[in-house]
């Protein structure tokens, strides 16, 4: 238990620490808030759908999560890198407990993000309601669970930053873009109505979006269930891949 | 305190330790040397549970590194020839992180790790980053830590690589105080021969995964008609130079596919 806390709090303590990271990491949240959600926000109005912003700042939240989530499990690689990593691994603690303090670490340092993300948006004009945020906040911990494990797993496996890149673009991209965060997924195109079934972010959009603003597209219990179980096979395919790290 | 019996480890079918058996006493300041790709970092790898051997066993401190790996664990601390300290924490933090890893209780953790701290001459950069730290600096501190939870056995893969004499010669000071009062155990890997013929009462020469030669300084000298454990070294691993092999091959070839 002690192990799990202190590793925790190292993730916390690094995510403090570094002020660059914790500015710049706003950046993207903000440019999207203000480009989409006012470049966009008259169309989508003339279009009958109503206020953009509203429809997009619980998308903008997700992807603060998703970014910083899956940043926190790569973060492994760094470990490797810098030698941190065998500090733990000689130790006389299992390798769950390992890989369980620093993913709940960086699920609690995307969380974090979210709220950020949150009271940006609440600033720019997003109005939520509060009658569900503690389903919100629910959702946002359990994608952040589910990302930092995903991060976990990836870098469990590569052995530098070179793959990162890759990473980016075919799967953190498409799993924001593709999910419904910054579009309705009402009368989509039939492939990609597939698409969006399969991305584990749509479910967590949706929910965080249903819960902060009662327009759900599925149902909170589905998507609570689906976050949950995805995040649950993740955790254990990530603490597997991380046993199995040659040190 | 450390027994090691015919211990074998293959990496792709290339044998990189071979049928290796050797045993250290409690009190022992024991220098395992070797050219580079020699087998030194594999057998040490083996010895703190990070590798499983392919066949042969090693008992540490009483305990099977196979059935019993937490209790080895326990049982020694280890200095890395690599940095493996986190830069954006402090000295104590790091210290902190290594005492509840190893379930030493917070009441005690707190005064040893000051103790350790003015050990190694860094009390007064308690509460600083380690990044802002000289190579020199990081080094004290992985010793101090290794020392946390009172191992039986030390494990000092290279530690001096790379620092100033000054910084050289103050570490084994330390190392020889400690093994001198707190009968601590030493287990060195060092490319330095004259620290091993000053610090190591016994010294193994390992090649191609074989261990080649043991005994004291004056032994190996005296088997090889030589004056210094240097020269010893040299007629008995030969002069030609190593390229690294073992896992350093496989290390390369991955680079080569874009992998580090």
């Amino acid at each position: 238990m002690s192990t799990i806390y202190i590793l925790w709090k190292r993730q916390l303590k690094r995510y403090v620490r570094s002020k660059s990271r914790l500015v710049g990491s706003l950046g993207q949240p903000l440019l999207f808030l203000v480009a989409l959600g006012f470049g966009l926000g008259p169309v989508y109005a003339a279009a009958g759908n109503g206020n953009y912003l509203q429809f997009l700042a619980p998308g903008i939240v997700s992807m603060a999560i998703l970014f910083t989530a899956i940043f926190g499990g790569i973060e492994v690689i760094w470990d490797k890198q810098f030698g941190f990593l065998k500090e733990t691994l000689v130790a006389p603690v299992s390798r769950f407990q390992i890989m369980l303090g620093r993913t709940l670490g960086g699920a609690t340092v995307a969380v974090i993000q979210g709220i950020v993300v949150l009271i940006l948006s609440i600033i720019l004009g997003f109005r939520p309601v509060l009658s569900h945020l503690f389903f919100a906040l629910v959702l946002m911990f359990l994608l952040s669970i589910l990302f930092t494990a995903l991060g976990t797993a990836i870098a469990s496996v590569l052995d530098d930053m070179q793959g990162f890149q890759l990473i980016m673009n075919f799967l953190v991209m498409p799993m924001f873009f593709l999910s419904g965060s910054i579009f309705p997924l009402n009368n989509l195109p039939g492939a990609l109505t597939i698409i969006t079934r399969i991305n584990p972010m749509t479910y967590g959009v949706d929910g965080i979006r249903g819960a902060l603003t009662l327009g759900n597209h599925l149902s909170l219990t589905l998507d609570i269930s689906v976050v949950s179980i995805i995040a649950l096979i993740f955790l254990i395919i990530g603490s597997y891949l991380f046993s199995k790290i040659k040190s | 305190m450390i027994e090691v019996k015919n211990l074998s480890k293959k990496f792709d079918g290339r044998e990189v330790v071979k049928n290796v058996s050797f045993s250290v006493e409690k009190g022992d300041v024991f220098a395992f040397l070797g050219p580079n790709g020699a087998g030194k970092t594999t057998t040490i790898r083996m010895l703190t549970t990070l590798l499983h051997p392919d066949t042969g066993s090693i008992v540490l401190n009483g305990f099977d590194t196979k059935h019993n790996a937490d209790s080895v664990r326990k049982s020694f601390g280890i200095v890395f020839q690599d940095a493996s300290l986190d830069t954006e924490l402090t000295a104590y933090e790091n210290m902190e992180i290594h005492a509840v890893l190893y379930g030493v209780k917070k009441s005690v953790y707190k005064t040893r790790i000051d103790e350790l701290l003015k050990l190694v001459e860094l009390a007064d950069r308690r509460n600083d980053l380690v990044k802002d730290f000289s190579g020199g600096m990081k080094r004290r501190l992985e010793i101090a830590r290794g020392l946390l939870h009172h191992p039986k056995v030390l494990f000092l893969d290279e530690p001096t690589i790379g620092l100033d004499p000054q910084t050289r010669n103050l570490l084994w000071n330390y190392i020889t105080t400690l093994n001198e009062k707190e009968g601590i155990t030493v287990f060195l890997t060092t490319h330095y021969m004259e620290e091993a013929e000053k610090m190591a009462n016994k010294i193994a020469i390992i090649d191609h995964g074989n261990i080649i030669d043991m005994g004291s300084s004056e032994e190996l000298q005296k088997q090889t008609n030589t004056t210094s454990l240097e020269e010893a070294f040299l007629k008995l691993t030969g002069s030609a130079i190593r390229d690294e092999g073992g896992e350093s091959a496989m290390r390369q070839a991955s680079k080569m596919w874009g992998r580090r």
